[in-house]
């Protein structure tokens, strides 16, 4: 016990920011921007996806479908190679770890995410689009006024695990050296050499209280969501709720 | 950009017995791991059902902790950490037996075993009590019941998450590489660092994961349609 203290006086620092100010931004910050704007850019994106994929138009449901089954049955690791060497050759310029790791976790992440809005908007009861298209709505103003805002809503929880999802995904940046907080530990256990034990259990820790605490967040709001639904819908028929389409996409380790 | 692929490099030297080499390995520790993860998960799922207070506590931290921690570091502690704890005539075995493989069937084994767990723990839940109590006022024993009106169910409902976290094992096996297992996706890598035929080679082995994953979901997608209920 006394080892892991003295470790997080010694490298704490290095592990929370990792060479700043006297080098470029590490450790959990970087774990935590990484996996922000992953998410961030990553769900416009899914929106986009999961529209083309319920489209009537083959030409759109096609090339969003083949990404969805791409991610799906590609592990990320490969992604992260593809982009590692391709990226640079398509831009002509060497391209930044930071920069492979967060264009990687946008594109696979909004292929997942596509299936959670997908199942969002298809647990919405089918009444709604009609009664929208009925008085009148474009499909824009439908999807814009009347499904993305009920759906999204539903959501909510779906994207917090997914979010969960992103930040354990970032750990594979480790790969390919960007300085995240799993790349961070690993350079901290081997300045110490005989500690390994003790320096993951850390970094095991530390992910955990983040993750546990998203995830704990995450069923709140689930469970908030239900009752409101429930409350607001009392003599309706029941709508699909929302935790059937928690495991059509598991979440991921 | 201009393509000028070459794919007979694949064919040269080494290269063919290093790709098979790799399949196999990584099917290997699917096949491993996916064992562990089922038999466990299982374990898992009838404990947290039990009335054992202390039962459901030690799985649901389990599980949590399994959820929640990136596997990568799951599998690091394990390769890393865990011997270091060992005594060294252990550890010693571990290295010249290939303590990587190991390893990462244990890592990735335990970890998964906690999604199974909870697809079953799902699966168990969403089977009404009437169902068992019925069964058992027909007259069928407690494991007659579990065997022929519970279980039947309650794996049908599992079935789909069961499948898609199966073709998870798979992939996470690529993982593995950072600790030096030659699976596919780390022979891939030495073949790139060698041949520089990057496009060929990593195209190959995209393909290959793409097949097998794609397999595994057609393979649960048969099941799923051969045990459906058939309603009119």
């Amino acid at each position: 016990m006394s080892d892991i203290f003295s470790i997080l006086a010694d490298h704490g620092l290095l592990l929370l920011i990792g060479q700043y100010p006297n080098g470029p931004v590490g450790g959990l910050v970087l774990t935590f921007v990484l996996s922000v704007l992953g998410i961030a850019l990553a769900f416009p994106l899914a929106v986009a996806i999961a529209l083309a994929r319920m489209s009537p138009f083959a030409w759109l449901r096609w090339p969003a479908t083949t990404l969805v089954y791409l991610v799906r049955g590609v592990p990320l690791l490969m992604f992260i190679f593809w982009v590692y060497f391709f990226l640079p050759v398509l831009t002509g310029q060497a391209v930044s770890g930071f920069t492979t790791m967060l264009i990687t976790l946008v594109i696979y992440q909004a292929a997942y995410l596509a299936e959670v809005v997908r199942a969002g908007i298809e647990g919405l009861s089918s009444g709604q689009t009609e009664a929208a298209r009925a008085v009148g709505l474009s499909y824009g103003q439908t999807m814009r006024k009347v499904i993305l805002p009920q759906a999204l809503y539903n959501m909510v929880p779906a994207m917090l695990s997914q979010f969960v999802s992103t930040i354990k995904e970032t750990s594979l940046g480790y790969v390919i050296g960007v300085n995240e907080l799993t790349f961070a530990a690993s350079q901290v256990s081997s300045t110490l050499l005989t500690k390994p034990f003790q320096v993951y259990a850390i970094l095991a820790a530390t992910y955990f209280v983040l993750c546990f605490a998203l995830t704990q967040l995450a069923r709140e709001l689930e469970r908030r969501i239900a009752r409101r639904r429930a409350g607001v819908t009392p003599s309706r028929r029941p709508v699909r709720s929302a935790t059937p389409v928690l495991t059509d996409t598991p979440s991921r380790p | 950009m201009k393509l000028d692929l070459d794919f007979s490099v694949l064919t040269r030297g080494d290269y063919p017995q290093w790709i098979g080499h790799g399949v196999v390995t990584t099917l290997e520790l699917t096949a491993l791991a996916w064992l562990l993860a089922a038999v466990l998960g299982t374990v898992l799922a009838l404990m947290r059902m039990t009335d054992s207070r202390l039962c459901k506590a030690a799985v649901a931290a389990y599980v949590e902790y399994h959820q929640n921690v990136p596997m990568l570091v799951q599998i690091f502690l394990w390769y890393f950490g865990i011997p270091s704890l060992l005594p060294e005539s252990v550890q010693a075995w571990a290295n010249a037996v290939g303590g990587e493989f190991m390893f990462a069937v244990i890592a990735v084994g335990l970890c998964m075993a906690a999604y199974l767990s909870e697809d079953l723990r799902g699966g168990l839940r969403a089977i009404p009590r009437s169902q068992y109590e019925a069964s058992r006022a027909l007259g069928l024993s407690y494991l007659k019941a579990a065997r022929l009106v519970i279980l039947p169910q309650a794996a049908r409902i599992a079935l789909p998450t069961m499948v898609n976290h199966t073709v998870l094992i798979f992939k996470n096996t690529s993982l593995a590489m950072a600790i030096g297992v030659a699976e596919l996706t780390y022979v891939t890598r030495e073949i790139e660092s060698q041949s520089f035929r990057t496009i060929e080679v990593y195209l190959l082995s995209t393909m290959v994961y793409l097949a097998i994953s794609l397999l595994i979901m057609a393979g649960g997608a048969a099941l799923e349609h051969r045990y459906r209920i058939r309603t009119r």
